[in-house]
C-alpha cells in the first residue's frame, strides 16, 4: 500500500514484515529512528521478536552474530563510528558464513565528528565479505532490505549483507513508498533454513581455529561465494519483480546510457540528482548519462564493463576516498577496465563529504571537467580558501 | 515541481511542519518529499527543513536554494537572515509575526503574508506554537495544498484533542489570509 513514511519507519516497517526473531542496536545518529520504530512496536506487540538492548556496537554485532549461529532471522542497524565498530564483529560474521541484515545510515567518520552524510563508513568495511547495496530512495531501500536477506540466507551464499541509506537524506525523509503485503513476503522471504546452526542435540563449533593448513581455503571459498552472489541476486531480482510487481534491477540502474558520450557512476540518493540535471543536459542536446551502482560487494565488474564500454567519458563520482589513493569504486571500476581494448577516460570525483550539499550546479559541473583532462581523485566544491599549507 | 524552505529553531516543529505538508500533497494524490537539514544539531539552533511538492516521483535530493514558497515559523530568525534569499519571483513567504521583529521589504514580486500564528494558536490551543496556523495560511496565500487534505493529514499525525485543536488552528490560519489578504 502506498504511504507517506520517514525512511527509518520505512525501514523499521520493512524489516517487521521479515519477521526477524532478534533485533540488537544501539542509538546512533542518523539511524537512531530505524531501532525506536522497531523497539516500540515489539513493546507492542506488533513484532514477535527480541530486542536486546547492548552497551555499543560492538555487542549489537555479537548479538545478532549469536542470534544466527543459533539459526534464528537476525537485524540490526548503525551508522558511521558504529559500524567501525562493528568492523571486528562483520569479520567474523562474513567468515562464520551468518546470514543477517544490517541497514547503514551512511555518516561521515570521526574526527572532525560529523552527523551528516557520506560513504567513508561503509565502504571502509568493504573487504569484510559481507555484501554491499546502495540505495537512491527509500522504496529502494525496503526493496533491498528484502533482497538481502533473500540474497545472504541462500544456502549457496550464506552471508551478512549491509544495505546503505543516506543518512537524512533518506533516514529523515519523508517520501511515498510502497510498502509490501506480508503475504507477498513471507512469499519471497520463507522461513530461515540456516546451513548449520548451534544446537545442543548436534553439537558444533563455529569460528574455531583456522591454521595455515585450512584459513586459505575458507577466504578462498568466501572469495568464491562473493563471486557466486552475483548470479543469485540477478535471480533473486527476477523473483521480487514477479513477487512485487516492480523491478529492483541487480547490480545497477542505466539511466540515458546507451548513446551517452559521457556517463556519471555513482551510489545512493545522489544518483536522483544526477538524473535531473542528466534530463536537463538532454533537453540542451548533451549526450549525457547516469549509471546508478546498486551493488558494491560483491562487485559486478564484468556487467559494468558492458554497460559502459561505448561510453568515452565516465566519471566515478564517490561520498568517499581511500585517503592516500583514489575514490574506491574508482578503483574498482579502473580494475575492471584494466587491459581493455579502447577503454573509457575514467575520472575519479570525490564530492558531499560529511553532509556538504550536493546540487544539480555541482553535477554539471562534474560533467564539465570530464571534457578536461583524466583526473584520478579530484575533490569538488572544496573552499580552498579554508585550507591552510 | 513547487519547492518550500521553512526557516525555524531545532525543537519548534520544523519537521513535523515540512511532514504535514507532505502528507497533505499526498492526500491530494501528488508526491512529496519532506526532509530536514540541521545546522548545529541542538536545541535552539537555526535549522531548515524542505519540501518538495510535485505530480510525479521527486528524485532531486539536494537542499532548496530557490524556493517557491518561505514560511517563517520563528521571526527571530530574520534578524540579520534575509529570508528572502533565492525566493523565486512572484513567490511567498509567510511569516509567524512578532512584534519587535521588523518584516522584510517585499522584492521581486514576492507576496509576503503575516500572520499572528502564536497568538492564534495560543488562544486555539492554549501554547504558542503556531506550525499549522502557519499551515492553514500557507493553503489559502499559495492553494498549493486544500485545507481538507491539511485537516486529513493532522488528523493522521495527531490523536484526539490535539488533532482537534490543530485542525481548528489550521482553519484560524486559513480564514485570517482569506479576511485580511483579499485579492482585489
Amino acid at each position: 500500500m502506498k504511504e507517506f513514511l520517514e525512511g527509518s519507519r520505512t525501514v523499521a516497517r520493512t524489516v517487521r514484515l521479515c519477521r526477524p526473531g532478534v533485533i540488537a542496536a544501539y542509538p546512533i545518529t542518523p539511524q537512531t529512528h530505524i531501532v525506536e520504530d522497531l523497539a516500540q512496536m515489539v513493546a507492542d506487540g506488533e513484532l514477535d521478536s527480541q530486542f536486546i538492548n547492548v552497551e555499543s556496537e560492538h555487542s549489537a554485532a555479537s548479538v545478532v552474530l549469536g542470534a544466527v549461529a543459533a539459526g534464528v532471522r537476525a537485524f540490526s542497524a548503525t551508522s558511521s563510528q558504529g559500524l567501525l565498530l562493528m568492523a571486528e564483529v562483520i569479520f567474523n560474521i562474513a567468515g562464520m558464513r551468518l546470514p543477517l541484515v544490517i541497514v547503514n545510515a551512511n555518516r561521515a567518520v570521526s574526527a572532525p565528528i560529523n552527523i551528516w552524510n557520506d560513504h567513508q563508513d561503509s565502504v571502509t568495511v568493504r573487504d569484510a565479505g559481507i555484501l554491499q547495496f546502495y540505495a537512491e530512495n527509500n522504496q529502494e531501500v525496503a526493496d533491498l532490505v528484502l533482497l538481502a536477506y533473500r540474497v545472504g540466507e541462500d544456502p549457496k551464499i550464506s552471508l551478512p549483507a549491509l544495505v546503505c541509506m543516506d543518512g537524512y537524506i533518506l533516514t529523515h525523509g519523508h517520501e511515498v513508498v510502497d510498502i509490501p503485503e506480508q503475504k507477498q513476503v513471507d512469499k519471497f522471504l520463507p522461513e530461515f533454513q540456516p546451513v548449520v546452526k548451534l544446537d545442543p542435540e548436534n553439537p558444533e563449533t563455529m569460528g574455531y581455529l583456522g591454521t595455515p593448513e585450512i584459513y586459505m581455503e575458507t577466504r578462498y571459498a568466501l572469495q568464491e561465494t562473493m563471486l557466486e552472489a552475483l548470479e543469485v541476486i540477478t535471480s533473486a531480482s527476477q523473483e521480487f519483480e514477479r513477487i512485487f510487481g516492480r523491478a529492483l534491477p541487480p547490480f545497477y540502474e542505466a539511466y540515458k546510457l546507451e548513446d551517452a558520450e559521457r556517463a556519471i557512476v555513482a551510489m545512493g540518493s545522489v544518483a536522483g540528482t544526477i538524473k535531473e540535471v542528466v534530463d536537463e543536459m538532454r533537453q540542451e542536446g548533451q549526450k549525457v548519462g547516469l549509471l546508478k551502482l546498486i551493488t558494491y560487494r560483491p562487485f559486478p565488474a564484468d556487467a559494468l564493463y558492458e554497460a559502459l564500454e561505448n561510453v568515452p567519458e565516465i566519471a566515478v563520482l564517490e561520498k568517499a576516498i581511500s585517503m592516500g589513493a583514489f575514490g574506491p569504486v574508482y578503483t574498482d571500476l579502473k580494475a575492471s577496465f584494466q587491459g581493455k581494448e579502447a577503454a573509457p577516460k575514467i575520472s575519479g570525483f570525490v564530492i558531499g563529504l560529511g553532509g556538504r550539499d550536493v546540487s544539480k550546479d555541482s553535477i554539471r559541473r562534474v560533467f564539465e571537467e570530464l571534457r578536461g583532462p583524466q583526473t584520478p581523485a579530484k575533490f569538488m566544491d572544496v573552499k580552498t580558501e579554508l585550507v591552510t599549507a | 515541481m513547487k519547492e518550500i524552505r521553512i526557516h525555524a529553531r531545532a525543537g519548534q516543529g520544523a519537521i513535523t511542519t515540512a511532514q504535514l505538508l507532505g502528507m497533505a500533497a499526498f492526500a491530494q494524490e501528488r508526491y512529496a518529499y519532506a526532509f530536514p537539514h540541521f545546522g548545529a544539531a541542538r536545541m535552539g539552533a537555526p535549522m531548515n527543513s524542505f519540501v518538495r511538492i510535485d505530480d510525479k516521483e521527486i528524485r532531486l535530493r539536494s537542499q532548496v536554494y530557490e524556493p517557491d514558497y518561505v514560511l517563517v515559523v520563528d521571526a527571530t530568525l530574520m534578524r540579520g537572515f534575509d529570508v528572502l534569499s533565492g525566493l523565486k519571483p512572484g513567490g511567498a513567504v509567510i511569516i509567524n509575526e512578532r512584534e519587535d521583529v521588523p518584516n522584510p521589504e517585499a522584492r521581486d514580486g514576492a507576496n509576503i503574508y503575516s500572520v499572528p500564528a502564536n497568538k492564534i494558536a495560543q488562544e486555539v490551543l492554549g501554547r504558542p506554537l503556531g506550525n499549522t496556523v502557519l499551515l492553514g495560511a500557507f493553503a489559502a496565500a499559495t492553494g498549493e495544498i486544500e485545507l481538507e487534505a491539511l485537516n486529513k493529514a493532522i488528523s493522521e499525525r495527531f490523536a484526539g484533542k490535539v488533532a482537534e485543536g490543530n485542525i481548528e488552528a489550521a482553519k484560524r490560519g486559513f480564514d485570517y489570509i482569506k479576511e485580511n489578504y483579499a485579492k482585489d
